[in-house]
């Protein structure tokens, strides 16, 4: 009786053993990858439910409050702060006095309790983040936490992954914008407007194209990064010590 | 041939694929048992970590003895001169930082009317009224130390040096308010006049 399989399949099926189980691994490495950089694990996008569901999006966007009025400390420390009720309660001693949703604030402000604020940004114990010297070199607030004043409920923007902040120490040039438009929403955009309506003729059309005012902002941005002194940062004690 | 797991490459192949399960998921250096600003806390007993200072101490080098720079008094009386310089620079910096805390309720021009009264806060009074005009620059400082009437104080939020910046801008915007077009100098009047004709 003739052979079925002819002989080479002896190391044929060696091989689909061994190279099975490679694909098995790389699969199973790549899935844990994967998860490792899903939402689940770095909370990004994700809401959290906090004791009183303050919303950035009304304040910044409806109000025009600065991040400062409430974050006092951000320019001058590591930690932006997060503020005491006594900060909300400076208005709302008097605004939406009586309205249910702020019954934790007023409690808190009466009994001298802490609101169990929950933390939306938060790094590994052994990253030594500081906010001040963001600031100061011109990396805008919204370079990490995203459109705040779109936000009725607070989420992480990003993943605040290793990876993620190197996209930026690598190459910080790209985020920079004057220091005086570091706390701007939508910075670039207004750029964009800006510099396009400045640039109209009598007959009221733009003499730059989109092309030239991306340049021009880039141009601004090498600028500033040698006033600020903003380089490359990627050593590792910069944020591990 | 030999069973397959007695070959040496499927050993080293299994005990390879071991390894994906030695993956951690301990979280021990990521939450490290330490205080951080803010926190919560289970060891005091209001649940807090950060500390307040222990009532009637002084942190060493604050003890403000300044009268006029710490409280905006002389001889008890509100002072009527700044404790330092007030360069352009600091107007600046007072102007910023009346942006972000006193412009939400005071409005730009300072007439009381801002957004957060709009809202439904109790109207501060404008400063361009009599009383405030007459005020002396320890008055204004007085109050952002120590707050009015619905005015919360604005002393852990404000430093001392921006408190007196604050309230040089805050006397600017009186100047500004108050002047006729015809004390000004033929300069600024052609500064005006370009400033606010219509496009």
């Amino acid at each position: 009786m003739a052979q079925i399989f002819h002989k080479s399949f002896n190391s044929l099926s060696k091989i689909s053993i061994v190279g099975g189980a490679l694909v098995a691994l790389t699969a199973v490495g790549y899935a844990a990858l994967l998860f490792n950089r899903s939402p689940y694990v770095t909370q990004q996008g994700v809401v959290r439910e906090q004791p009183v569901p303050f919303s950035h999006d009304h304040h910044v966007a409806g109000l025009g409050i600065d991040c400062r009025f409430c974050h006092t400390t951000v320019e001058v420390s590591a930690k932006a702060g997060i503020p005491p009720t006594k900060t909300c309660m400076g208005c709302h001693s008097q605004v939406w006095k009586d309205a249910e949703i702020l019954e934790p604030v007023r409690e808190s402000f009466r009994e001298d309790k802490s609101i169990e604020w929950l933390r939306v940004h938060d790094l590994p114990d052994f990253v030594y983040f500081d906010h001040s010297i963001h600031i100061k070199k011109g990396v805008g607030c919204e370079s990490c936490h995203g459109r705040v004043d779109r936000m009725p409920l607070m989420l992480r923007e990003n993943t605040l992954n290793m990876e993620w902040c190197l996209e930026c120490h690598r190459d910080p040039i790209k985020n920079l914008r004057p220091r005086e438009a570091v706390y701007e929403m939508d910075w670039t955009t207004q750029f964009f407007e800006k510099t396009r309506a400045a640039s109209l003729d009598a007959n009221g059309h733009p003499q730059k194209n989109d092309l030239e005012i991306q340049r021009e902002l880039e141009a601004l941005q090498q600028n500033l990064a040698r006033e600020y002194g903003v380089h490359t940062q990627v050593n590792c004690s910069i944020c591990h010590r | 041939m030999k069973p397959i797991l007695h070959s040496r490459l499927s050993q080293a192949l299994v005990l390879a694929s071991a390894l994906v399960f030695t993956t951690a998921c301990r979280q021990d250096m990521h939450d490290q048992p330490k205080y951080k600003a803010d926190g919560a806390s289970a060891f005091f007993a209001d649940g807090r970590n950060n500390r307040k200072a222990v009532p009637n101490t002084v942190a060493r080098g604050h003890l403000n003895e300044d009268d006029h720079l710490y409280r905006g008094r002389i001889d008890g009386k509100f002072a009527e001169t700044y404790p330092f310089e007030i360069t352009a620079e600091i107007l600046q910096r007072g102007r910023a930082r009346y942006a972000i805390y006193c412009q939400p309720c005071h409005s730009p021009q300072g007439d009381g009317n801002g957004v957060i009264v709009q809202r439904g806060m109790k109207r501060p009074p404008s400063y361009h009224i009599e009383r405030l005009q007459q005020s002396p620059p320890g008055y204004f400082f007085d109050v952002l130390t120590n707050g009015f009437g619905a005015m919360y104080d604005y002393a852990d939020r404000i430093n001392v040096e921006d408190r007196w910046a604050i309230t040089a801008y805050v006397q600017t915007l009186q100047l500004s308010q108050n002047t006729k077009a015809s004390d000004l100098t033929p300069e600024e009047r052609a500064k005006l006049t370009a400033a606010t004709k219509p496009k």
